[in-house]
């Protein structure tokens, strides 16, 4: 893995900003797109800066795993990528952050265009309470596709993507609601894809699911990787070994100060030989 | 304290039954397709009530188109767009106030304003305005209610797919908030439907030759009817009194019912 490599190296120096960026285009010019660059990026909540200094490659069309203890901004940091945080009010987010090399925080674009190019599937399976086939083609929809081939079309690329095409295909009339939570997900799952998008942001898509479900999404993880890029936030630590190209390891030390970005490598140094004491500790189950 | 609790609520319902009960018992040997479809006769002792229905029906139906709208527009902007600030908690404070004020108030204020100062003089527009003030705190709160009952994840899941705001609420938010909405409404008009003071100065006629032709015109109506027979007009037979009682609210009770019905099927649809 060439990316990795260049990865692990900006990883270890901690580089500055402009770096990242120049970095970014070196990696970001592979023909496949859906690669962020983070630089210096910070968050703040009103008067209070969360999340600070985050330098952060993510390469296009794999899985970066995001993990760190509760309140350590792993969320917040996620949802500035889709610029769901604009949603809030009084949230300031700071430095820059680019995906295929355009600033998304850019004054001239808008968050609605970013968000058919990055999905988002969220904690709870959180299906809208109409028939499968609407959930689906919501997004679509949304783009301005009416044509009932061509959506129907869409739908079932999705779902078979989503691996539930098979289980509900018969079924497409039905409420989502008559679905079990596993279903819900990958349904949701289904509909973020349906717009076609770049990347897909996860935040602990599995951890309102049964043993048996969580594997199936991780499964779909596996495979959707090698069409999208997916940005994962994992409390599970098993998870993000098993599924993930890059872990980011963050941490915020103290309510005083800011959440930072501890260390990000490659997933198998970082849960065999991490550089940072804090990040061996919180893996081995020290603490978090 | 279960005794206690347990006897309120019987001599609640006990109430009710009783006058219910009354109503029908009193009432529905004075129902025919007579008294519903033809004119009042004899002074209003004899004959049917068609031109009283027929004037509930075009004053609750102008209410409602007033009223609709706005309400639930205003109840949008409350639950979705409002900012979270001490002028929005002033508005909504108003807006609580209002559904307080007493209804013969809203009358004078119909009278002052749309009867006189508007000169749309005593008709039908003036009455429905006068209602629309009325409704208007029910609709609003009721809308903004239902709309807040719609978890915000579903919101979220609409922005994220690239929806925009308005998008979100109008093929999401709103079907999911409809039957609170909906409930909401039928309350608000159903009052709406009984209220006798703010009419009472606004347009409502005592009596009239003719049904109303135009917004502007006059109108008889079943709450004010049924004042006029109980208190201005001597020995009307009970049985007209307590008929038109059991129109109004049989009217009343089969909208509600209906609406009941309609919400438990989308409701089986519809649960977090």
């Amino acid at each position: 893995m060439v990316m990795s490599a260049a990865f692990e190296e900006i990883a270890m120096d901690t580089p500055a900003g402009a770096e990242v960026q120049s970095r970014a285009r070196t990696i970001g010019a592979d023909a496949v797109s859906g690669s962020f660059a983070l630089s210096d990026v910070s968050v703040a909540y009103g008067n209070e800066t969360v999340l600070a200094g985050v330098n952060m490659l993510v390469p296009s069309r794999s899985v970066t795993a995001l993990i760190g203890p509760s309140g350590c901004g792993k969320s917040t940091l996620l949802r500035c990528l889709n610029r769901m945080n604009d949603e809030i009010g009084r949230v300031r987010v700071g430095g820059t952050i680019t995906l295929d090399g355009q600033d998304i925080y850019e004054k001239t674009l808008d968050p609605v265009d970013l968000r058919m190019r990055v999905g988002q599937v969220f904690q709870r399976p959180n299906p809208f309470p109409m028939s499968l086939y609407d959930n689906v083609a919501f997004g679509p929809r949304t783009q301005g596709i009416r044509k009932r081939g061509e959506l129907d079309a869409i739908v079932e690329e999705a779902l078979t993507d989503a691996a539930l095409w098979g289980e509900v295909k018969k079924h497409l009339k039905k409420h989502a609601f008559e679905l079990s939570g596993g279903q819900q997900q990958r349904l949701c799952i289904a509909r973020a894809l349906a717009t076609k998008p770049e990347v897909l942001l996860m935040d602990e898509p599995a951890s309102a699911l049964d043993p048996i479900s969580t594997q199936q999404i991780e499964d779909t993880i596996a495979e959707l990787k090698d069409m999208v890029t997916i940005v994962i936030v994992t409390h599970n630590m098993q998870q993000a070994a098993r599924i993930s190209d890059q872990t980011a390891f963050m941490l915020r030390e103290s309510m005083d100060e800011p959440a930072h970005l501890v260390e990000m490598g490659e997933t198998k140094r970082m849960f065999t030989n991490p550089d940072d004491k804090r990040t061996e500790s919180y893996i081995t189950g020290r603490f978090g | 304290m279960k005794v206690v609790t347990g006897a309120c609520v019987a001599l609640v319902i006990g109430a009710a039954i009783f006058i219910l009960g009354k109503i029908v018992i009193s009432g529905l040997p004075g129902i025919s397709l007579e008294f519903l479809f033809s004119k009042p006769g004899m002074g209003m002792r004899a004959g049917g009530i068609f031109p009283i229905i027929v004037g509930t029906l075009m004053l609750v139906t102008l209410t409602a188109v007033l009223v609709l709208p706005l309400g639930i527009m205003a109840g949008i902007y409350l639950a979705e767009y409002a900012p979270k600030n001490l002028v929005t908690r002033l508005v909504r404070l108003s807006i609580a106030n209002m559904a307080g004020v007493p209804s013969i108030v809203y009358g004078l204020f119909g009278l002052a304003v749309f009867v006189l100062l508007m000169q749309f003089g005593k008709s039908l527009l003036a009455s429905a305005l006068t209602l629309t003030c009325l409704t208007l705190p029910v609709i609003i709160t009721s809308t903004e209610e239902a709309l807040r009952q719609v978890p915000s994840d579903l919101r979220q899941a609409a922005l994220a797919l690239g929806a925009t705001r308005w998008r979100s609420i109008h093929k999401v938010v709103l079907p999911a908030a409809a039957p609170g909405i909906v409930t909401g409404s039928i309350l608000g008009l159903s009052r709406a439907a009984g209220e006798t003071a703010p009419i009472l100065v606004t347009g409502a006629a005592f009596f009239l030759p003719k049904l109303p032709d135009s917004v502007s015109s006059q109108y008889m109506s079943l709450p004010y009817h049924l004042y006029v027979l109980a208190t201005q007009v001597p020995n009307v037979p009970p049985e007209v009194t307590w008929g038109t009682a059991f129109v109004l609210v049989a009217g009343v009770s089969t909208v509600s019912m209906i609406a009941g019905a309609w919400r438990s099927v989308q409701r089986r649809k519809v649960k977090w």
